[in-house]
């Protein structure tokens, strides 16, 4: 024991390469805390509606802004990550889909289905204006 | 057989209390829940044809869509609480500090859901 006392103790996050699956995990995870706080914007739109036109307006006029746009195109990928992420998690628990050569297969697949599904989403926010 | 059971379980008879997976078996619930609810909500709301005033409050008008968007709050915040326990359980290790967090994530999302609930029954009932 004592002759290892310097030797790094693994998997030593400094310095030690996350593999893609790693790093779609804690996205997962960061993007869910995320999301919490992005859902009291849901709540906030609501409020703002049921108090009446001018609570709407001076909250809309935010949300239409180029921040909150932009915040609402990361709340959108984010929800998007986490939900084809999330549908990962469900096939994991029936216990498909543990393969070596499946997990970065699956990674690139969660990340691209949340890419086009975001595209998507905004697509038709600007076809129906 | 009964060597790991606890004495007063002995007595009682009753077996495993059967909730021991119950958290992580709602966070599936509320996630599978939540992929139609999502789908639905980010398409709908990217399909309206503007976002001024008049049209939100006529979407919101209709009881399928409040009907719905209610569901969609229920399973959203259940689904955050259950998940930022987890990230508390992780993250947080001494005890006083992890209860107060859990506890406060937990009222925080039954306050945050009631909010929006009730704000969706008075735009669409109109009280």
């Amino acid at each position: 024991m004592s002759a290892h006392k310097n030797q790094p103790i693994s998997p030593h996050l400094q310095v030690y390469k996350l593999p893609l699956t790693a790093i779609m995990s804690i996205s997962h995870r960061i993007t869910g805390v995320g999301l919490s706080v992005g859902a009291l914007l849901l709540v906030l739109t609501l409020i703002a509606v049921a108090s009446g036109e001018e609570a709407y307006t001076a909250f809309h006029s935010h949300l239409s802004a180029w921040y909150g746009q932009i915040i609402l195109f990361l709340f959108t990928f984010a929800l998007y990550f986490h939900f084809c992420h999330g549908v990962r998690h469900l096939f994991w628990d029936a216990g498909a889909g543990f393969n070596k050569e499946d997990m970065d297969k699956f990674s690139k697949l969660t990340l691209v289905s949340a890419v086009v599904l975001t595209l998507l989403t905004w697509f038709v926010v600007l076809v129906s204006g | 057989m009964n060597g790991l059971r606890t004495p007063l379980s002995l007595v009682k008879g009753l077996g495993a209390a059967k909730t021991g997976t119950g958290h992580w078996w709602m966070q599936r619930v509320t996630a599978l829940a939540l992929i139609p609810l999502a789908l639905w909500f980010c398409f709908s709301v990217a399909a309206l044809p503007g976002s001024d005033y008049a049209t939100v409050k006529a979407w919101l008008g209709s009881p399928f869509v409040v009907t719905v968007l209610i569901l969609t709050v229920i399973a959203t915040f259940y689904h955050a609480q259950l998940g930022l326990q987890v990230v508390i359980e992780d993250y947080i290790s001494g005890h006083g500090m992890r209860l107060a967090a859990i506890l406060l994530v937990n009222f925080l999302c039954m306050i945050f859901a009631t909010v929006a609930i009730v704000s969706l029954l008075k735009i669409s009932l109109g009280a």
